[in-house]
Order: C-alpha cells, then structure tokens, then sequence
C-alpha cells in the first residue's frame, strides 16, 4: 500500500526557510501572509497484511529516520 | 596510537584529520569507509566534516544508519573515544550519541570564517590538553550549526559540564545574541558538546583547519591542541 507521511518542524522551533519564503512572499506584495512553515512530504510504497501492521511499521520508519522528534513532528496521512 | 577516521560519501575534511594525525603528530591514522563494520581495532574514532550523502533528508540523517555508524555507536557504548567535527558532530547527535540538535543558522546564512572558542570543560580525550577557559580560534564551514536542545536537555548539559567549547570573542567574551561572537545562534552560544560520560564530543567549528602554523593563516595552531590530548 501507499503511504504518506508529513514531516515538519514542532512549532516553537525557528524555521529559517519558512522565514526566507515569506520574505519573498512579502517582497511580491504578498503583505497579508504570515507564519509561513515548511514541511516534508514522504511518499512510499509498504507491502504489508493489513492496514494496522503498515501503520505500526511507519510509525517506526518515522521514529527512527524519516523524523529528528527532537526538533519534528510527523503525521502518516494516507495509508492505502 | 590508532585512529579510524570514517569517510562517507560527501565527506571532504578527512583528510585534514589524518594529515594532523599523521604528519603533525606522528600518530597512525586511516579511513574507514561507510559500508564497512570493522574499525580496524581504533583507540579513537573521528568523524570528519563535509556533507554525508548530500545532506539528504536532514544532515546526518542518513550517516546514522550506515553500517559504520552501527560500529561507531557500539565503540562508543565501550567507553572509546569519539570525536565529531562539524557534519560528525551532526551525525552525532542524530545518532543519539549526543544530545540536542544543530538547526539551521539563524540568519539563514551558510557561514565560513574565524570564530574564537572558549574550553568549558578540560576533562575530555578531546579538550584535556587546554587550559579551562582557553581560547582556541578556527574556522567555521556551515549552514547548520545552531545548537539545539529542550530546555531540560540544556539544563542538564549546563549542570553536568557537557557544554566542551562555547563560542566567544577574542578577550573570551561570550554574548549569545550577538551574531559577530555567537554567530550561527547556538543556544547559550554552544560550539560543542559531550555525552554524560565525557567519551564523546562534538564541535562545528574545524580545529584540523587550525592545526599548523602558516604564513599568514590567521587561525594559528590552537586546533592542535584538540588532537593533541588524544594522545596524552
């Protein structure tokens, strides 16, 4: 199955490319924009048996390297 | 005196390390690369700077996982000495051999110029050789160096004496707001750290870069003394 997991900093933590788009964002006019966050989205196949066992997996996946959760929250959004 | 110094893809300070090792100290020094599992019976290990698998997901991120590292991390556990220097000192942390984090700089900048450190904390195989407050001036090479931890994380690096170099300025000076002495943002201008048992330490700035007097290099040798208490 198809799994999708976003991966973006915690909030609180300084997010220097967010800051750095916003700027751009403000210097095309953009003056209403604010708190802009960038994230990552993982996208990848799982083979599994069921829906529960790809989850704990991906889970683990992200635990271990798809997310530093010192710093990063992640959130396994699709899962099909 | 055996060092294995480990060379992943993207690595480009490695051979600072073992020229320092290896011309400047006589000691014996050789590269061990990722896909390997044996370290060749090292007293220290060095992870040198560069850019690991093209920074990929997060720097460090992927080094962490490479059969070398499962080596590195098991050696460490034995209590051997391992130094991290700049993306080592990232891979480290990703590692979870040492604690916190190196954010991106806060002013959004890659950086590359002298900084001047102050010695914390003497007691390390990697700081043994300075005086405590000492100041040691190298060059920095980053775009992520700004030192992250919760703020209990911090707390207890502070009580235990893990914070090993703090960024400062030449008369020691330390001041964490301000970008010409603390210039990535570090939190309480942190340069480097070690783990609870003082075995292993971490810096961005590059000491091997600073490790021979020159004509004209401003840095001097002060990043000798680095290598220099390994061997003492």
């Amino acid at each position: 199955m198809k799994a999708q997991v976003l991966v973006r900093l915690k909030p609180g933590v300084l997010d220097v490319q967010g800051k750095a788009v916003e700027h751009g964002l403000k210097s095309l006019g953009f003056n209403n924009v604010s708190d802009v966050r960038i994230g990552r989205l993982v996208e990848f196949e799982i083979e599994s048996d069921s829906t529960e066992d790809a989850r704990r997996e991906v889970t683990e996946i992200c635990e271990k390297l798809l997310a530093n959760t010192i710093i990063e929250n992640y959130e396994i959004r699709g899962l099909e | 005196m055996k060092v294995a110094v480990t060379l992943f893809p993207g690595s480009n300070c490695d051979h600072d390390v073992l020229y320092t090792f290896n011309k400047l100290l006589s000691a014996d020094s050789y590269l061990v690369w990722h896909r390997e599992r044996d370290l060749g019976n090292p007293d220290a290990v060095i992870i040198p700077g560069g850019f690991s698998y093209g920074d990929y997901l997060r720097c460090g991120a992927l080094a962490k996982v490479s059969p070398v590292m499962e080596s590195v991390i098991e050696f460490a556990g034995r209590g051997g000495p391992v130094l991290g220097i700049c993306n080592g000192f990232q891979i480290l942390c990703e590692s979870g051999l040492l604690p916190g984090v190196l954010l991106q700089n806060i002013e959004r900048k890659f950086l590359s110029r002298f900084v001047h450190i102050k010695v914390e904390n003497n007691s390390t195989p990697f700081s043994c050789q300075y005086q405590e407050g000492e100041i040691i001036t190298c060059p920095i090479a980053h775009f992520e160096g700004n030192y992250f931890a919760s703020r209990e994380e911090l707390k207890a690096l502070e009580d235990n004496g893990q914070v090993i170099f703090r960024y400062c300025d030449a008369d020691g000076k330390v001041a964490a707001d301000d970008r010409a002495i603390n210039p990535n943002g570090s939190l309480n201008s942190i340069a480097g750290v070690s783990n609870s048992k003082g075995n292993v330490v971490g810096l961005m700035p590059h000491p091997e870069r600073a490790a021979e007097q020159l004509v004209g290099w401003v840095g001097g040798d002060s990043g000798l003394g680095v290598f220099k208490s390994l061997l003492s």
